[in-house]
């Protein structure tokens, strides 16, 4: 092999590597909006925010109560799950029927309440949080791999599974599948569409903290941590805002997007290289890659 | 009730509805213009209530009467900012040139948006706008040769046909005056066929186009009239704070902008307006709040004991001086506005309206709304 060749090669897959795990990220907020958008027809702009407060939660439980990392983990997505399904069933449910516009206002201000809220409790400060893989590295040829990334991958792949056999296999799944296709349909069958519409509130919520926790060692937790989820925006609409796997290859094409462009292109393209595919896909190809193609009956 | 009866075609061109209103208005310009005899202290806070209030009816045109909610209002607000003091600084051109030229790029940039936006409906177009709010921040940032980047730019005084208009009171006329074009502008935009259209566009699309509505057409001029105006307001913005940073055009801008919007009312001029005056005046109170509250508090906790009071003083204290606590209270305001007025301030004020001239016959349902459960965005 040439000298040279092999570094660029290993460049472009430590590069892919990190997007990968980036993209990840990206694409657990994006499954939450989906999850949200598919049921219910809102969108969630405090998804990042619901991230924000899983990052945080866990942090407290660890550091200052000195919880085990697993532990603190399980307590977070339950306790920021539980939340969703109590936001859900006291705020959101009311304003369904309102035009979207009114949705979008509320979970805006309610974003800016939990980042106050964050603030209030737990300081604006920058804290890290300390986990069984912090600051390990394993060299696999020219590339160093870090756990940190190994374990958003693997937490990723593990979750997406667990949730796809949920879903397909489960009574309640099925139930919330049904709810999300036609709730007057479900709700003549019997399927509680009012409580199915607080579990996805909840699941959504749910996987938002876990993206939180994966997240939290590699980025650093503060109240403007809930800001990727302006980034997830762009892969769930890359990858056709009602579909689950398009959410997640959304995410992935978003995160490699953004560490190759910061690789390779200007200064500064890094950071609007999201947006600039966003709003390239709304142009080109508004329903994304995986959506529907169809127009509104009247 | 009144009811203004029409005894000839002249009425229906009339901006007001009657001589009643017409000599209400005449007294709100009566006062405005003597505002700065009266409280010579405040002239400078309510120059930038003027210059919200453009801003919230640029975007009170494209969300309240068009329907198309954006987010990304701040970048119009900064490509109007920016552009204006690159002209007027670097290029030496005259200040009214200069406005007109900010506000015809900034409605340049409104059709750039406008065009692929046609495409989407609904919360797609808000992430859009938003996505591009983002872009043009960072344009801002990196694009040193004219926004002189993070170093920030200051801005010199207005100076007008040679005139100076350095001094606040200066100022202050210069806003109103361009606060009242803007209004009778609009005022008279809406009410002709393009804001009809544009009305028929919020209600239904597809009523409207089957009426013969060129969507396309009324859509992306709604967006070039919203991002003119948010850039003549750009503008004076320049001005009254002095000094450009790409940061303070950040979404937390836009977001502050829809909050006027709906706190105002979405769909009136009016709201416009109110909206203005509650986002400005906000922070003024919410300071005014951190010093008065813990005295408040402490003196009604004290009456269990001196030394309750005490403690409670300092806790509400700490509280109130913690730098988070503003945005969550501009979120609560939104949420508590979206949930139990959503017509927000001017429908409050119709319905109080109605009820005095109503008094006993008044009834809650005449503003009951109608919620559509069954209409889906999707196609199903």
């Amino acid at each position: 092999m040439e000298p040279g060749r092999g570094s660029a090669l290993d460049t472009i897959l430590q590069l892919a590597l990190n997007g990968l795990a980036v993209g990840c990220i990206y694409g657990l907020v994006a499954l939450g909006f989906v999850l949200i958008y598919k049921a219910t027809e809102l969108v969630n702009f405090a998804q990042g925010d619901l991230l924000m407060l899983g990052a945080f939660v866990c942090y407290m439980f660890v550091v200052w109560y000195g919880v085990g990392y697993w532990t603190a983990f399980a307590l977070a997505v339950g306790i920021v799950g539980a939340f969703g399904a109590v936001l859900d069933a006291t705020l959101l449910r009311r304003v369904i029927g309102q035009p979207q516009f009114a949705v979008v206002m509320l979970t805006i201000g309610l974003g800016a309440m939990f980042r106050s809220f964050a603030s209030l409790t737990w300081g604006s400060e920058i804290y890290t949080l300390p986990t069984p893989f912090s600051a390990k590295t394993t060299r696999l040829g020219g590339v160093t791999v870090s756990h940190e990334y190994v374990a958003i991958i693997v937490g990723t792949v593990a979750l997406c599974a667990l949730l796809y056999a949920f879903f397909t296999y489960s009574r309640v799944g099925v139930a919330m599948q049904a709810a999300s296709q036609n709730q007057l349909a479900a709700y003549y069958m019997g399927i509680p569409v009012k409580r199915m519409f607080s579990l996805i509130w909840a699941i959504s919520a749910g996987v938002a903290a876990i993206a939180g926790v994966l997240l939290a060692p590699v980025s650093l937790i503060d109240i403007n941590l809930g800001f990727i989820g302006l980034k997830a925006f762009a892969a769930a609409v890359l990858g056709g805002f009602g579909s689950i796997p398009g959410a997640l290859v959304g995410g992935v094409t978003i995160g490699l997007i953004e560490l190759f462009s910061g690789a390779y292109l200007p200064l500064g393209v890094k950071d609007v290289a999201a947006y600039v595919v966003l709003l390239l896909v709304l142009a080109i190809r508004p329903q994304g890659m995986f959506g529907t193609v169809g127009r509104k009956k009247v | 009730m009144r009811f203004a009866f029409k005894t000839a075609y002249d009425q229906d061109l009339g901006l007001f509805r009657d001589p009643v209103q017409r000599r209400w208005y005449a007294g709100l310009l009566a006062a405005v213009l003597l505002l700065p005899l009266a409280v010579p202290d405040y002239v400078s806070d309510v120059s930038m209530v003027f210059i919200y209030g453009l801003c919230g009816l640029s975007l009170m045109v494209l969300a309240g009467y068009t329907g198309l909610v954006s987010l990304g209002h701040a970048a119009f607000l900064g490509i109007g900012a920016y552009a204006h003091v690159y002209f007027l600084q670097d290029l030496g051109l005259p200040w009214v040139v200069s406005v007109a030229l900010a506000g015809v790029l900034a409605a340049a940039a409104g059709v750039l948006v406008g065009l692929p936006a046609l495409r989407m409906t609904g919360v797609y177009l808000t992430i859009a706008t938003l996505a591009f709010a983002l872009i043009i921040q960072e344009v801002f940032t990196r694009w040193e040769h004219v926004t002189h980047g993070l170093k920030g730019r200051p801005v010199d005084k207005p100076v007008i046909f040679g005139v100076s208009l350095a001094s606040d009171t200066a100022f202050y006329f210069l806003c109103l005056a361009v606060l009242i074009g803007g209004l009778w502008l609009t005022a008279n935009v809406l009410r002709a066929p393009t804001g009809r259209a544009w009305v028929a566009i919020r209600d239904s699309e597809i009523a409207a186009q089957s009426m013969g509505v060129h969507l396309a057409r009324y859509k992306t001029m709604a967006f070039a009239y919203s991002a003119g105006l948010m850039g003549a307001a750009g503008a004076l913005f320049a001005h009254k704070v002095g000094f450009l940073a790409p940061d303070i055009f950040s979404i937390l801008l836009s977001i502050q902008f829809l909050l006027m919007v709906v706190v105002g009312g979405l769909g009136s001029l009016h709201g416009a307006l109110y909206g203005a005056v509650f986002v400005a005046m906000l922070p003024v109170l919410i300071s005014q709040m951190r010093d008065t509250a813990p005295q408040w508090v402490g003196h009604l906790v004290g009456v269990l004991g001196k030394d309750a009071g005490a403690a409670a003083y300092l806790a509400v204290d700490r509280f109130v001086k913690q730098p988070g606590l503003e945005p969550g209270i501009f979120g609560l305001i939104l949420v508590l506005f979206i949930l139990f007025e959503p017509l927000g301030i001017y429908g409050r004020w119709r319905k109080v309206q109605l009820l005095l001239s109503t008094f006993p016959l008044y009834k809650r349902a005449t503003f009951r709304r109608q919620k559509t459960y069954m209409r889906s965005e999707r196609l199903r």
